[in-house]
């Protein structure tokens, strides 16, 4: 599971375990409150029902991740940086509006990082580059579009 | 880099993403929100065919709805035309959509799958990867991930799906035939590979490590590349300087799935690498970058997991032990943190424990100046960990100090600790009492009963420290103002043991009746009936009192007191008083006998707390049959109503035995005979034999795991219930049955709460002490509602004779001369039976090793035979037995000889291990 949020404000979850809608809810408000109380000099890692909790706020988002009992702390704080910097690298020193605009890019950025809530690919490039071929194939055939077509009046 | 607005082109999206962040208020959002509902609804069943492009537009609209957090309940359809079709973008936002907003258990799962099914059919691997995203398909991924001509790309994709998979539903997609190739993916040269193909083989090992063996050698032999070589470039995935942080985690967590390799070359091999890992560590940084350091410490600390978990390298535990011990003082919290947290699991390893101790100054000084809490935390448990005799003292004045300051969240817990710390490592009895009463002071509103029914206990039990604990009591109650907890402790004790200190003017019977009255009208009616009981004890102790006495309970507010408990007492107290002569007062009223010396129930209730279990009710715990609260209510109830009643009957309970009340629990057990047509669940039993953990029993609603250690004659075993549904379990109760002649007792088991949410776990803990050997094994019984019908479940308990096994090491010439000792021929069980399973020496080792008997090497002059050696502890015995394993590969049988001072357990031994083969 890994969302990041604002504020209150949820942009994008991801869930890896199945979890019924209500749960979810629930359990994203409790998180939510846990983690905004948090003052900037505590540790990252807290613990939550019988999970792990690693966050980092970067900005006016925070990342956070729900981890088990034996994974390792410090390296899902990388994983946060680098989902992070990917995002950065691929919407150019990214921005809160980009995520909300673009929500979907996220989406894939992620899936192409993590899949079933582990790591696919570490390296920055050859995740920058699956997703820059799956731009190509978009453009290729996305043909143009009129203003007027696009707002459903042609 | 592509700019944002390359190739979107869903101005409809942005336009409409635009006007929700426009609206001003909640209300403007909804109303906006609706318009759109409705809108893509009517688009949806409109008559005119959408195309592609709408479709994928409208479903992104529905995806956004839905992550502001409003319920979307269509466009399911939609989405999944979206998957069949040609264009990449409208596939990939169908799969989006059904991947974050379909369940599992929805019924458009069939067309779905189709959709996936062509994707993985066609030779285009961006469409392959898709689908393997959404994850489904089974038998094809294990061929996608090995085969030749498969891109590394979706290598990596059809790994962490078949991990997924392999999570899901375990029997989907058997790995036999491809497990060898799979584990060579360890050597695949694209590191990404590696790395996904590791989180999978690290999963599979844990389910079945023997099939996965062959990766330990390939594993170090990564990993020692990574890690020592310095030379080696890899390109990208070296992250902020650090070589493969992610992969060399991986790798590390993958060895912890296994004890030390036994080949000495490998061994050594990998212990260079945790040596050079742990060099590192002192090296300066590469970089100030806290992801440089980050991913540094993150294989560091994965390391030390390791040994930790090998546990068998002195050298290296005391080293990771400082290195752990610098980062306690770190600046950073997070290190700080993770240190405190990796040296609760270092200070239990024997090698380690001194090392760890040496570290006391800085945890406390963590205590008292750490800013946050959940690191403050972490050194209460490190500090509890940490402790022995020699320095219970000063960590238990440590816990007392911060627990005048501690969040409230986590008081009760330290109060436990301190309690169950103060009890342990007690030389002295005084001091415990201290404490206790410290303890109470302090933090009284979180002294459970438990904590000062347990300190009542220990002072009946220990004549030594009975005036000691009259005279303290006596001198705390003295404060103007103490709490409730510290009433009852002191009533309790000045009652039965007041006299002790009655000689001393300041302490006369007077004083102490005063001071126990000038508390009662601000108590509650609980203590103020422990209160009245006192009284009545004072009576007998104090005849000089009496008639002060008398007159307080002749009084109108005792005597018509509207509750009718205390109302009762203060009848049939005063009646007492009045009529019985001093021979039978002095007899009713006697001191309390000792209490039987029992596991402390505090410990039961902190690990209880650790659990998702909820607090006990009391009237739970009534019902129960934990010993030690059952046992101190009963000291409460005997003193007040039973014994006034029928004397008789508490003279008897002066009487009998402890035991007696073990054998009165084992008879109220076999009155629950209306469980006794449920059909006995004993299919999972022999695989319990030769380990302690696992899943015993489970259905479409219900799983039973087991989690159970032993040590000598006693045992503790955790229950776990999860509720596999989403609903939940209502009036949810278990119960223990043994058969008469089962003289193995059950000791207590704590309180389940009767309601178990859907998709929750809830625990429960057994006491059992071996009394003398035996061969029943208990029967748990759980009863609960489901969806309005009543479930009645009983699964037969792995409580075996040889779980109290304790492994004695000797040497040939022992064996042989105690094996010659045992030769009568009742002592010796032997069995000729043929192999169930393949006979594998390291599986028949781990077997034995399991079944709790030392594997002495080199003891039998034949390599290929095993011996084993262990005592079985009971409460009345100790029994010896050897045994002695020969395997005969080309026949492929086993004869199995077995040696106790004992004949039945030799028999019941032998039964046991020899259907394990």
């Amino acid at each position: 599971m890994q969302n990041s949020l604002r504020q209150g404000k949820l942009r994008l979850q991801k869930w890896y375990t199945a979890t019924a809608e209500r749960d979810k809810k629930k359990m994203v408000r409790e998180l939510m409150q846990i983690v905004l109380a948090r003052k900037p000099k505590m540790c990252s890692f807290l613990e939550w029902r019988d999970l792990k909790i690693v966050y980092k706020r970067y900005a006016s988002l925070y990342f956070c991740c729900a981890i088990e009992e034996q994974d390792n702390e410090l390296i899902t704080l990388e994983v946060i940086h680098r989902f992070v910097e990917l995002l950065d690298k691929y919407f150019g020193s990214v921005c809160e509006l980009d995520i909300i605009f673009n929500f979907e890019k996220a989406y894939f950025i992620l899936d192409e990082f993590l899949m079933g809530g582990e790591i696919q690919d570490t390296s920055k490039k050859s995740v920058l580059k699956a997703i820059e071929q799956a731009d190509l194939l978009q453009e290729e055939d996305e043909s143009p579009r009129s203003v007027l077509e696009e707002m459903g009046l042609a | 880099m592509p700019a944002v607005s390359k190739g979107d082109g869903m101005r409809g999206l942005a336009v409409f993403i635009s006007d929700i962040r426009n609206c001003k208020s909640k209300e403007a959002e909804v109303k906006r929100i609706n318009k759109e509902l409705a809108n893509i609804r009517s688009k949806f069943k409109g008559d005119k065919a959408l195309d592609g492009y709408s479709k994928k537009k409208y479903v992104c609209k529905l995806l956004f709805i839905f992550l502001l957090g409003h319920d979307i309940d269509f466009g399911h359809m939609e989405a999944v035309n979206l998957l069949s079709s040609n264009k990449y973008t409208e596939k990939q936002i169908g799969y989006l959509f059904i991947s974050v907003l379909v369940n599992s258990n929805s019924d458009l799962i069939r067309l779905i799958n189709n959709g996936i099914k062509n994707d993985l059919a066609s030779r285009n691997p961006t469409f392959m990867n898709l689908a393997l995203h959404c994850i489904a398909f089974a038998s094809e991924i294990p061929r996608i991930l090995v085969a030749g001509d498969t891109m590394d790309s979706v290598k990596q994709s059809a790994a962490l799906c078949l991990l997924r998979l392999n999570r899901t539903s375990p029997d989907l997609v058997p790995m036999g035939e491809w497990t060898a190739r799979v584990v060579h993916l360890l050597n695949d040269q694209h590191l990404g590979v590696v790395t996904a193909a590791t989180s999978l083989i690290t999963t599979l090992a844990q389910k079945s490590p023997d099939d996965f063996k062959t990766s330990i050698s390939l594993a170090v032999a990564r990993l020692s590349r990574i890690v020592t070589s310095a030379s080696i470039d890899l390109q990208d995935y070296t992250y902020y300087f650090v070589a493969a942080p992610w992969l060399s985690v991986k790798l590390l967590r993958l060895l912890q799935c296994y004890p030390p390799p036994e080949d000495a070359a490998l061994r050594s091999r990998l212990t260079e690498c945790l040596e050079t890992i742990l060099n590192k560590a002192q090296e300066p940084p590469k970089s100030k970058k806290v992801q440089h350091s980050n991913a540094k410490n993150a294989v560091l600390f994965e390391a030390i997991s390791l040994i930790i978990h090998h546990d068998s390298e002195p050298t290296l535990l005391v080293r990771a032990c400082n290195q752990l011990g610098q980062f306690l003082q770190h600046r950073e919290t997070n290190l700080r943190y993770l240190a405190l947290e990796s040296m609760c699991t270092l200070a239990s390893s024997e090698f380690s424990h001194e090392a760890v101790k040496t570290h006391i100054e800085t945890v406390i000084n963590a205590l008292k100046t750490e800013r946050d809490v959940s690191v403050r935390q972490r050194a209460v448990d490190l500090l509890y960990a940490m402790c022995d005799r020699s320095n219970a003292k000063q960590i238990v004045a440590e816990m007392l100090s911060y627990l005048e300051t501690a969040d409230y969240s986590i008081r009760e817990e330290i109060v436990l600790k301190v309690a169950i710390l103060a009890e342990k490592y007690a030389v002295d009895y005084t001091w415990y009492v201290d404490t206790i009463l410290n303890l109470i002071r302090i933090a009284g509103d979180y002294v459970s009963e438990e904590v000062w029914y347990r300190v009542i206990q220990i002072v009946i039990n220990r004549d030594d420290v009975q005036g000691y604990a009259a005279k303290t009591v006596f001198e705390a109650l003295q404060a103007p103002a103490c709490h409730e907890n510290l009433v009852k402790v002191g009533g309790y004790i000045l009652g039965e043991f007041g006299n002790l200190i009655a000689g001393d003017s300041r302490s006369s019977p007077l004083v102490q009746f005063n001071l126990l009255h000038s508390k009662f009208h601000l108590c509650s009616v609980p203590t103020r009936a422990l209160l009245l009981s006192a009284y009545i004890k004072f009576i007998n102790l104090f005849p000089e009192v009496k008639a002060t006495i008398q007159e307080v309970l002749r009084s109108d507010s005792q005597l018509r007191n509207a509750d009718v408990e205390l109302q009762q007492r203060a009848v049939e107290y005063l009646r007492l008083s009045c009529i019985a002569s001093t021979d039978i007062l002095a007899t009713v009223l006697e001191e309390m006998p000792p209490f039987p010396e029992r596991e402390s129930s505090i410990l039961a209730k902190l690990k209880r707390k650790k659990g998702p279990g909820n607090l006990p009710d009391i009237d739970d715990a009534r019902r129960n049959v934990n010993g030690n609260t059952e046992h101190s209510e009963k000291t409460e109830t005997t003193n007040k109503v039973t014994l006034v009643r029928t004397a008789s009957a508490y003279l008897l309970n002066l009487n009998s035995t402890p035991t007696a009340g073990a054998s009165l629990l084992v008879d109220v057990f076999s009155d629950s005979s209306t469980l006794a047509s449920v059909e006995v669940s004993d299919e999972n039993f022999p695989r319990f034999v030769c380990k302690n953990n696992g899943v015993i029993f489970e259905n479409q609603l219900l799983q039973i795991g087991l989690k159970s250690e032993y040590r000598q004659n006693l045992g503790r075993m955790y229950v776990f219930y999860g509720n596999k549904t989403s609903t939940q379990f209502l009036s949810f109760s278990s119960s223990v049955t043994c058969n008469d002649t089962l003289k193995n007792h059950i000791l207590s088991t704590s309180s389940v709460d009767p309601i178990i949410e859907g998709g929750a776990q809830v625990q429960q803990i057994l006491n059992i002490e071996c009394v003398s050997d035996f061969t029943d094994a208990p029967v748990l019984n759980v009863q609960f509602r489901y969806g309005g019908t009543l479930q009645n479940i009983a699964v037969k308990l792995p409580v075996m004779l040889n779980k109290f096994f304790q492994p004695t090491e000797m040497t040939s010439q022992d064996f042989f001369q105690r094996w010659k000792q045992l030769g009568a021929p009742q002592q010796e069980v032997q069995k000729i039976f043929k192999a169930k399973h393949p006979m594998d020496t390291e599986v028949t080792k781990a077997k034995i090793l399991g079944f709790g008997v030392a594997l002495l090497d080199r003891v039998d002059p034949n390599p290929e035979n095993f011996v084993g050696a262990g005592v079985i502890h009971s409460k009345n015995t100790q029994v010896g037995c050897l045994l002695r394993l020969e395997p005969n590969t080309q026949a492929q049988m086993y004869r199995l000889t077995l040696r106790t001072s004992r004949d039945s357990v030799s028999q019941r031994l032998c039964d046991l291990l020899s259907e394990q083969f």
